[in-house]
C-alpha cells in the first residue's frame, strides 16, 4: 500500500525562481495497482516519484510505504521498499561497472553491506537466468562494462535490477522517452511482463497518452502540482485520447496545450 | 654530463618512485575509484611522517608508530569527508580547508619545528636511502616493494566485498547508488579516510627514507600523485584491466615519474623549476583527451556537411 498525505513542496522559495512542483497531492494506492501518470510539462509527475524516493525532503505532507513512514527517511534508508528506473538511461546503471556487478549491487538493496563478497559463484548462475529472460543476449555478455550497452539495453537491465528484489514500489519514471518508438515499446512490453509477474505496485510516469490508457489498472492525470483526475476499473478501460483530452479541459479550466501529449 | 652519474642515481630514483608510488596508490582511490579530486593529500603527505618520526623519537615503536600514522591520515580523511558530506562544502575545497589545517597540526605534531631528523645509527628505521645500493635485505627497494604487494592485496580483496563494490558504485554513479540503498554520504568519508590512510602511510616510509620529515614535504603530492596516475594510463592503460595490476601500474608510473624527473635534473634542469614542470606535464596530460574529444567532433561536423 501506498499512502501520500497532502505532499507540497516548493523549489526555490522566496526567490524570483519559486515554483510551486506540489500543491498538496493526496493519493492512496493498493497492492498491485499499476497506475500510469501523465500530465504536461512540470505538472508534478516526476516531482511526485522524487518525493516518494525522498530525492529531497517534502516541505508538509506524509509519505506511507506499507505501512512504514518513509517521510523522514533518507533516500537511501527508502530504496530497500523502492524499484526506480530513471528516464535517462545513463542514470540506473553503473557504467564503468561490469552487467554482473551492477545486477550485485541491486540484489543487495536495503542490506548492510559489509565485508562478504560483493558478488558469488551462485548470484552469477542466477543472474544468468534471469538475464536470458530479457532476451537481449546479456547472458553471455556478464562480465561487459555496462557503458558499452546500448540504451534500451540499459533500460532493460535497470528495469531487472528495480526489480531483482521484488520492491514494495516500483517508480517509471518516463524510463521509455529517451529509446527509438520499436525499443520503448520492447522496454514496455518487458515492464508489463515483470510488473504482472511479480504482482507489483506501481507507479508510471509518461508522456505517451496511449501507454497511459493502454497500460495499468488506474490511471492519474497531474496539473500545477495537483492530482486533477484519477481513473480506475472500467471506467478506464474505456477510455481514449479524446475523452483524456476532453476531461482535462474540464478538469483544469485550461486547453491541453503540451504538444508532446498531442501528438502520441 | 656524465651518464655515470645517471646510472648511479637511478636505484634512488626507484626508491622513491615506489614510496611515492604507495601516495599515487592512496590517490588513485579518491581520484579514479570515488572520482574524486581529494586535496587533503599535499597535507597528508608530511602528517604521516610528522607522526612517525616524533613517535619513534619519543621511544615508540616503529610498527606502532607506523600504525599511527596511519590513523592520523585516516583522521585527515575523515575531516574532509564530513566537510563535504556533513557540511556541504564542495571537494576541492573541502580538501584545501583540510590541508591548510594540517600545515598548522603538522608543526604542532613536530613540536613547533619545521623539520625533524632521525639518523638510520639511532633508530631503527623500516627503510633508508643508505642501503638504496645494497644488494640485500634492506634495500629500501626491495622492503617497499613488499609494502606495495601487500597493500594491493588487501585493497583487492577489500574492493570486491560488498562494502568496496558500493564505494565503487559512488564513484561511478551516486544517483543510482543512493536508488540501490548505498549510503553514498558514508561511501564517500570511508573512500577518502582509506586513501589518506595509505598517504600517510606512503609519508611515513617517505621521512624513514630521507632520513627526515619536513613540513612542506607534501607540497604538489597531488600533482605527482596525478601525474603517476596519468603516466601509468598512458603506458599500461590498454594493457591491464585487472585492478590489482591497474594498481601496481599507478606504483609504477610513479617510478617512471622519478627516473623522468632525475633524468631532466642530469640533463642540467634548475631544481626550482621541477615543480613548475611537474604542474606543466600533469596540465598537458590532462588536456589530451579533453582535445581528442574536440577534434573527434570537428571532424565529424566536418563529414556530416560534406
Amino acid at each position: 500500500m501506498l499512502d501520500l498525505i497532502n505532499i507540497r513542496k516548493t523549489f526555490n522559495p522566496k526567490t524570483v525562481n519559486e515554483k510551486i512542483a506540489l500543491n498538496g497531492v493526496d493519493l492512496h494506492l493498493n497492492d498491485g495497482d499499476f497506475v500510469t501518470v501523465i500530465g504536461g510539462n512540470g505538472a508534478g509527475k516526476s516531482t511526485t516519484l522524487n518525493a516518494i524516493a525522498g530525492v529531497w525532503p517534502v516541505d508538509e505532507g506524509k509519505i506511507v510505504i506499507d505501512g512504514i513512514d518513509v517521510t523522514p527517511l533518507s533516500e537511501h534508508r527508502r530504496a530497500a521498499l523502492l524499484g526506480r528506473v530513471f528516464q535517462d538511461p545513463m542514470t540506473g546503471t553503473a557504467a564503468t561497472m561490469q552487467i554482473e556487478e551492477n545486477l550485485a549491487l541491486a540484489a543487495r538493496r536495503g542490506q548492510v553491506r559489509l565485508l562478504r563478497r560483493g558478488i558469488t559463484r551462485a548470484e552469477r548462475e542466477a543472474y544468468r537466468e534471469k538475464l536470458r529472460m530479457l532476451g537481449l543476449g546479456l547472458e553471455n555478455r556478464m562480465t561487459t562494462k555496462v557503458g558499452l550497452l546500448s540504451g534500451g539495453q540499459r533500460q532493460a537491465l535497470t528495469l531487472l535490477m528495480a526489480t531483482l528484489k521484488k520492491p514494495k514500489l516500483l517508480l517509471l519514471d518516463e524510463h521509455t522517452a529517451a529509446l527509438d518508438p520499436r525499443t520503448a515499446d520492447k522496454v514496455l512490453q518487458l515492464s508489463r511482463q515483470i510488473i504482472e509477474e511479480n504482482h507489483l505496485m506501481t507507479m508510471m510516469v509518461t508522456h505517451n497518452m496511449r501507454d497511459a490508457i493502454a497500460y495499468g489498472n488506474r490511471l492519474i492525470m497531474m496539473h500545477e502540482g495537483k492530482i486533477i483526475l484519477d481513473i480506475s476499473g472500467e471506467e478506464k478501460k474505456h477510455l481514449t485520447v479524446e475523452m483524456l483530452l476532453e476531461q482535462f479541459a474540464k478538469a483544469s479550466g485550461d486547453e491541453f496545450v503540451n504538444d508532446r501529449a498531442l501528438l502520441s | 654530463m656524465n651518464f655515470v652519474t645517471l646510472l648511479n642515481a637511478m636505484p634512488g630514483a626507484i626508491a622513491q618512485g615506489l614510496i611515492w608510488g604507495i601516495m599515487a596508490i592512496g590517490l588513485y582511490i579518491t581520484y579514479k575509484v570515488l572520482d574524486y579530486s581529494d586535496l587533503t593529500v599535499d597535507g597528508t603527505m608530511a602528517t604521516g611522517g610528522a607522526v612517525c618520526i616524533m613517535l619513534m623519537m619519543n621511544g615508540v615503536n616503529v610498527w606502532v608508530a607506523l600504525v599511527c600514522s596511519v590513523i592520523a591520515g585516516m583522521l585527515a580523511g575523515l575531516v574532509t569527508g564530513l566537510f563535504h558530506t556533513a557540511m556541504g562544502i564542495p571537494p576541492i575545497l573541502a580538501g584545501i580547508l583540510t590541508q591548510l589545517s594540517l600545515y598548522s597540526i603538522n608543526l604542532t605534531i613536530m613540536g613547533g619545528k619545521a623539520n625533524q631528523a632521525v639518523s638510520v645509527t639511532k633508530y631503527d628505521l623500516i627503510v633508508s636511502s643508505r642501503y638504496v645500493r645494497e644488494l640485500s635485505i634492506q634495500n629500501p627497494i626491495f622492503i617497499t616493494l613488499i609494502f606495495i604487494v601487500v597493500l594491493i592485496a588487501i585493497l583487492y580483496w577489500f574492493f570486491g566485498t560488498e562494502l568496496g563494490c558500493s564505494l565503487r558504485s559512488t564513484g561511478a554513479n551516486e544517483a543510482m547508488s543512493r536508488a540501490q540503498g548505498i549510503n553514498t554520504g558514508l561511501c564517500k568519508i570511508l573512500g577518502l579516510m582509506i586513501a589518506n590512510g595509505i598517504v600517510a602511510l606512503a609519508s611515513a616510509l617517505y621521512s624513514h627514507y630521507q632520513g627526515f620529515v619536513d613540513v612542506n614535504m607534501g607540497r604538489g603530492a597531488i600533482v605527482i600523485g596525478l601525474a603517476s596516475v596519468i603516466i601509468s594510463d598512458v603506458i599500461f592503460g590498454r594493457l591491464f584491466s585487472n585492478f590489482a595490476l591497474k594498481l601496481f601500474a599507478v606504483a609504477l608510473g610513479a617510478v617512471i615519474y622519478y627516473i623522468v624527473i632525475q633524468i631532466v635534473l642530469w640533463l642540467g634542469l634548475n631544481t626550482n623549476l621541477l615543480k613548475l614542470l611537474s604542474a606543466l606535464i600533469v596540465a598537458l596530460f590532462l588536456a589530451l583527451p579533453y582535445w581528442k574529444g574536440k577534434l573527434r567532433t570537428t571532424r565529424k561536423g566536418g563529414r556530416s556537411h560534406a
